[in-house]
């Protein structure tokens, strides 16, 4: 069996077992906690420039298959597990976790103290690292280039070149527009179960192309710094001044509070993971949230006559969501259309598709 | 888990090895689940939650699925709305208190309100995630009850539970099997070993609790494939190749030309102890030996940090183990699993001693493996290990945390199995030495100690082989007392009235090889007297006598005991204080003993003395006030009993009557022979308690489940010996107004004694027999003590057990029967009787 290693940025040498493809990468190294829901996320492209460590220890154990991607491919830029298995057992089993990865050309790591490295994240936060399999040592060059790896480009690496359209399930009620700053495929799934049209457009789409010609606005998840995405941001500005209903997720909330003069901020070591706790503070309710983010928007930034914070994290108290006074615009940090994770706010897809319902009355 | 406001969350979700037909209980259980994707995890999730949403829950509820292994159809086969079995295993396989959080629920609080107590800084509102594999591991009394029904169904049998925590299924799933006291050590069971490949295919078709061991046989010798026993069992292959993956191990290791680091730690990881690996390969491994590192259990998979010292062992690189606090640290080791002879006592003996210990100022560090007791319990001791209790997994703590002392003599046989390793590793233990516990074990050791304080013991010899247990019961004349030495709860015990059944028995105890040798005493059928004490080093403090209702012959587990006694004359008594004196100071008794004593012909027998904390220690330190286990430990740190406050020698009677009556599952042991003897059965016991011995006596038979019924119909079947008791029986029940049958040879008795007894026929006769009679419901007591056998097909047996079946009171002592009588004959009802505090008793 070849060896494979992480070197991170801090000099920490990890050894373990080469899996998946062979190669060298380099990436900022984080770690997500679900037990299940490993396919999900190594084809979120919100994990675009991150090497992923999966805190459960035996991955792989149910396989790949056919129906659960999240988009065409990974965007994982290393792979990194206690166990991977072997003979992965479920009736809709395909491929094995190794031969995707292989197929896909990530490079992947097995047999370390993942809760080593874990806890390592936790009290230094994120880092860079770079990914090897044996006779793939870096370079000077290689580590240098590590040290200096910011995420860049990320949702123009990550979007979609040409528009695509998914048909309503049933009767279409409503036409959408679905902004692709790096879209996992679910979210089209539960708009398309809610009677709409989906049109899945290039990041950089003009507002003018948008505004009037949809009944609403869903903006998507995506990777990398929010601030990076100035065109974007400027972009959101005139969508706002429409009054179209918008909703947006992840990254696609970060860029609507950038859009309303809010900031953002990176956090320690991010939120990924399947078990996150979010209150609603009208409703006084904590729901179990899906999520995937490095950064966060500062509660203190926005501004209370535009947008009021409407959804906390329990844990650490970081924003969750945003509601905006006057308009038909909210917006949540974590995955309603979770995929991996729990279905406890896919409600928020029936809350926009009122939002619409209203707007579209309203204009009659 | 459910609040007030509707916030709903899921704590664990669990696995069963076994498919759906082997009741949860009964099954082999891995957590989180492992052959679900997120889809149809999410899928089931969502479904729990609107069952505990639509049914309004507030506080915890467990749902069952049956998940179709090829599509994503599932049906629910259970909801219990309330905190259940599960939820003690769930709590301590993800760290989540469970019933903690279900009470602050009940109060009124939100789960966003709660404080996650082993973070302290996030909410008891969040999903725990695991970085680890939990294996559940039953815990079957079939060692035991050998003639009892083995296969598992859905009514469960195991009598208790370990868990095991690791980074991988093997690793979880080897601790679990070690660390359950079934005398194995990894997956090859020496007794299947030696079966036919025939029997092995056999015994992989057959769902009973040797089945895994039969599976791993069967890809051992290569007669199976993983595609043929999934077929059979239904098994998901995942774990099939899990087993796979440890037999190539053996293997592996059995074969290699040296061990190596990497190999070591390749079969480390997959949980073989170093003595198995030594055994399988034959070679030295010193040179490659390492101990493990030990993670945290902390909800969140090292997210945040943790400020519970909950660990496990795993072969990995980085340890968690919290520097030691600088005060004086005490190891207390656990019981273990819970089964018949070694209940949950020993825990509450743990628990407290860790409990004196802290008042002490002592840093304490518990080892246990069982999910279902308070020990375990991440906020109990100081630190928790939640590992097996074997040798090398203790060294492994030892080495961790080197405490300044251990203790074993509040963990039952396991604990106390443990003490020379600990000694060996340089740990004093506290208390009483390890000698004393083998010199009160060794039958020729015991018997000096005994002669020198002129104490006598029913006459006995120390047996190896059948041959030899034969001659010494002829010697000593029948009927005689089998029973293996270094055992609790009468394991293997039997009275033998005969030869064939001395090499009945000798063949049952010399199944698995001897260690230890076999003890033939006289058996004595005398008025047992049992007795626990605290010693100091110079005084004694006895905080009650307690006398057994049934005569010596059914075991101290099994008996109604009474505190305080009530056919004891004084001088009895003193008696029984002067030898408890002269017996805990002769071992060098320093913490608890308990003695059991027989009276016959006016003289008191020793006949079983265990330096060490016993299971009734709970119940007499309740009803009389005296803390014995922390008055124990404060004695092995060097204070005295006279300064203590609860006095020495005999503490005085209280004016309650405490009266334990023991609980049987024999309804869902299907087979085995409900006949009380010297070989524990009980699985449980209940306190009756009240100012009135009888009304003491009556709530306890009540609470251990007897119906009360003041007439109808009893059936009595009496061996030979008990015939003329059986007279009086039979007056009593036909006094209150009931109808007698009895078997022929009773009913004679019976008959000719002026008892109007209707003569039935008896088993081996035709129908209409006494079968027929028990079936038609007609009978609403059976008193069956009709010859001693353990098969199932003997006539006595099939008596009793056909009772059992239609839940017909069957009591197995003349004893037992006076007993129920005695509240029978009385006016006294349960609504009637008194309350009692039994804090201001």
């Amino acid at each position: 069996m070849k060896k494979a290693y992480l070197l991170l940025a801090d000099g920490t040498l990890f050894e373990g077992t080469a899996v998946g493809y062979e190669g060298q990468s380099i990436g900022e190294v984080v770690f997500n906690t679900g037990m299940a829901g490993y396919q999900e996320v190594l084809t979120d492209p919100s994990y675009y420039g991150q090497i992923v460590t999966m805190t459960y220890p035996l991955i792989g154990n149910y396989g790949i298959n056919f129906d659960d991607y999240e988009s065409r491919k990974s965007w994982v830029s290393g792979f990194i597990m206690r166990e991977i298995a072997e003979y992965p057992s479920n009736w809709r089993c395909r491929l094995t976790l190794d031969e995707y990865l292989k197929e896909q050309k990530v490079v992947g790591l097995a047999g370390i103290d993942t809760r080593a490295l874990t806890r390592k994240l936790r009290n230094a936060g994120v880092m860079n690292g770079v990914i090897y399999t044996e006779g793939l040592e870096p370079d000077e060059q290689t580590i240098a280039a590590m040290h200096a790896y910011v995420v860049k480009d990320a949702v123009k690496s990550v979007t979609c070149e040409e528009s695509r359209v998914y048909p309503a399930e049933g009767e279409q009620k409503y036409r959408i527009a679905l902004y692709d700053y790096g879209v996992k495929y679910n979210i089209e799934r539960e708009l398309q179960k809610r009677g709409c049209e989906v049109v899945t457009i290039p990041a950089l789409t003009p507002p003018e192309d948008v505004i009037g010609k949809f009944d609403g606005v869903m903006l998507s998840n995506g990777p990398g710094d929010p601030a990076e995405n100035v065109e974007i941001v400027e972009n959101l500005k005139k969508l706002l001044a429409s009054n179209m209903p918008i909703f947006g997720i992840c990254l696609g909330h970060q860029l609507l509070s950038l859009a309303i003069g809010a900031k953002t901020t990176k956090l320690k070591y991010g939120h990924r993971g399947v078990n996150h706790p979010v209150k609603d503070l009208d409703e006084d309710r904590t729901y179990i949230t899906s999520q995937n983010h490095g950064y966060a928007v500062v509660g203190e930034s926005v501004d209370p006559s535009i947008a009021r914070v409407r959804y906390v994290n329990l844990n650490d108290g970081t924003v969750e969501g945003v509601e905006h006074i006057g308009r038909p615009v909210f917006t949540v940090q974590y995955h309603p259309e979770v995929c991996p994770g729990p279905m406890d706010t896919s409600y928020l897809f029936d809350k926009f598709m009122d939002n619409i319902a209203k707007a579209k009355g309203g204009a009659q | 888990m459910r609040d007030h406001k509707g916030n709903a969350i899921t704590i664990c979700n669990m696995e069963n090895v076994d498919p759906v037909g082997v009741h949860t209980g009964d099954s082999v259980v891995v957590a989180p689940s492992q052959t679900l994707c997120d889809k149809e995890y999410q899928m089931l999730r969502t479904s729990a939650l609107n069952i505990i949403t639509e049914l309004g829950i507030e506080g915890g509820c467990n749902v069952q699925y049956a998940l179709n292994p090829d599509s994503f159809e599932y049906a629910v086969i259970e909801v219990n709305p309330r905190v259940s079995r599960s939820s003690a295993l769930a709590s301590k396989a993800t760290g989540y208190p469970i019933a903690k959080v279900t009470a602050k629920i009940a109060v009124g609080y939100g789960l966003d309100e709660i404080e996650n107590a082993v973070t302290k800084k996030t909410k008891a509102c969040f999903e725990p995630t695991l970085d680890y594999c939990v294996v559940k591991f039953p815990r079957w009394p079939f060692d035991k009850f050998v003639y009892a029904d083995n296969t598992l169904g859905t009514q469960m049998k195991a009598t208790g539970e370990v868990m095991a925590i690791d980074n991988s299924f093997e690793g979880a799933l080897m601790k679990a099997v070690r660390g359950c006291e079934i005398k194995l050590d990894s997956m090859i069971a020496p007794r299947i070993q030696q079966q036919s490949d025939a029997e092995i295919k056999k015994g992989v078709a057959r769902t009973d609790d040797q089945r895994l061991f039969h599976i791993c046989e069967a890809l051992r010798r290569g007669i199976m494939t993983i595609e043929e026993i999934h077929e059979i069992t239904t098994m998901d292959t995942f774990f099939l190749h899990k087993f796979q993956n440890i037999v190539d191990m053996e293997k592996e290791l059995a074969t290699a030309e040296v061990i190596d680091k990497d190999l070591y730690l390749r079969a480390k990881k997959m949980g073989f102890l170093d003595k198995t690996i030594e055994q399988l390969s034959g070679k030295d491994i010193s040179g490659v030996k390492r101990l493990p590192v030990y993670k945290m259990v902390d909800t969140c998979a090292a997210e945040f940090e943790a400020e519970t010292p909950y660990y496990y062992s795993t072969y990995d690189e980085e340890t968690e183990v919290k520097p030691a606090s600088g005060k004086k640290k005490v190891l207390v080791l656990g019981s273990g699993p819970i089964r018949i002879g070694q209940g949950i006592e020993f825990d509450y003996c743990s628990v407290h001693a860790v409990w004196a210990l802290q008042k002490l100022g002592c840093e304490t560090v518990i080892i246990n493996n069982n999910p279902e007791t308070v020990s375990t319990d991440f906020d109990t001791a100081d630190r928790l290990y939640f590992e097996p209790l074997t040798p090398e997994d203790v060294t492994g703590v030892v080495n961790a945390e080197k405490p300044d002392f251990a203790i074993v003599q509040f963990g039952g046989q396991t604990a106390i199995n443990l003490a020379a390793h600990i000694e060996k590793l340089g740990i004093p233990i506290l208390g009483t030495p390890a000698w004393s516990i083998d010199a009160a074990e060794d039958r020729e050791k015991f018997d000096v100690i005994l002669e020198k304080c002129g104490i006598p013991r029913p006459a006995g010899h120390t047996v190896m082989t059948e041959e030899e247990a034969v001659k010494a019961a002829d010697e000593l004349g029948y009927p005689v007392l089998v029973r293996p030495s270094y055992v609790l709860g009468g394991q293997g015990m039997e009275i033998a009235h005969k030869e064939e059944d001395v090499r009945e028995f000798m063949k049952v105890i010399t199944r698995n090889k001897v260690e230890n040798p076999v003890l033939v005493d006289k058996y004595m059928m005398g008025r047992e007297i049992e007795v626990d004490a605290i010693c100091d080093g110079d005084d004694i403090l006895i905080p009650g006598i307690m006398e057994h209702f049934e005569r010596a012959g059914v075991h101290s587990g099994d008996s109604i005991s009474i505190y305080p006694s009530i056919n004891i004359e004084p001088k009895h008594k003193e008696t029984i204080i002067r030898y408890t004196e002269a017996l805990a100071k002769n071992l060098a008794v320093l913490g608890l003993v308990n003695i059991q004593f027989v009276l016959y012909n006016d003289q008191i027998y020793v006949i079983e003395v265990n330096p060490r904390s016993s299971r009734t220690v709970p119940y007499i330190s309740k009803v009389t006030g005296v803390p014995m286990v922390d008055l124990a430990t404060r004695c092995m740190f060097g204070e005295k009993l006279r300064d203590m406050g609860c006095g020495t020698g005999l503490h005085p009677e209280g004016d309650h009557y405490a009266v334990k009556v023991p609980v049987f599952s024999f309804q869902k042991l299907r087979d085995l022979d409900t006949q009380l003897g010297p070989e524990m059965k009980s699985t449980g016991e209940v306190l009756g308690v009240s100012t009135s011995f009888r009304e003491a006596l009556l709530k306890g038979l009540i609470g251990a489940g007897f119906k009360m019924k003041k007439k109808g119909a009893v059936l009595i079947s009496v061996r030979d010996s008990d015939k003329q008791e059986a007279i009086r029986i039979g007056e009593r029940f036909e006094a209150l107004g009931f109808d007698i049958y009895a078997t022929s040879g009773t009913a004679n008795v019976l008959n000719r004694h002026m008892v109007a007894t209707n003569a039935i026929r008896n088993v081996d006769e035709p129908s209409p027999n006494i079968i027929d009679l028990i079936e038609s419901g007609k009978i609403d007591y059976v008193v069956a003590t009709s010859v001693k056998g353990r098969h199932p097909e003997l006539g006595s047996v099939h008596i009793r057990r056909t009772a059992v079946e239609r839940a017909i009171p069957c009591l197995t002592s003349i004893d037992t029967a006076s007993a129920l009588l005695r509240c029978l004959e009385g006016d006294i009802k349960i609504e009637n009787c008194e309350m009692v505090d039994i804090n201001t008793i």
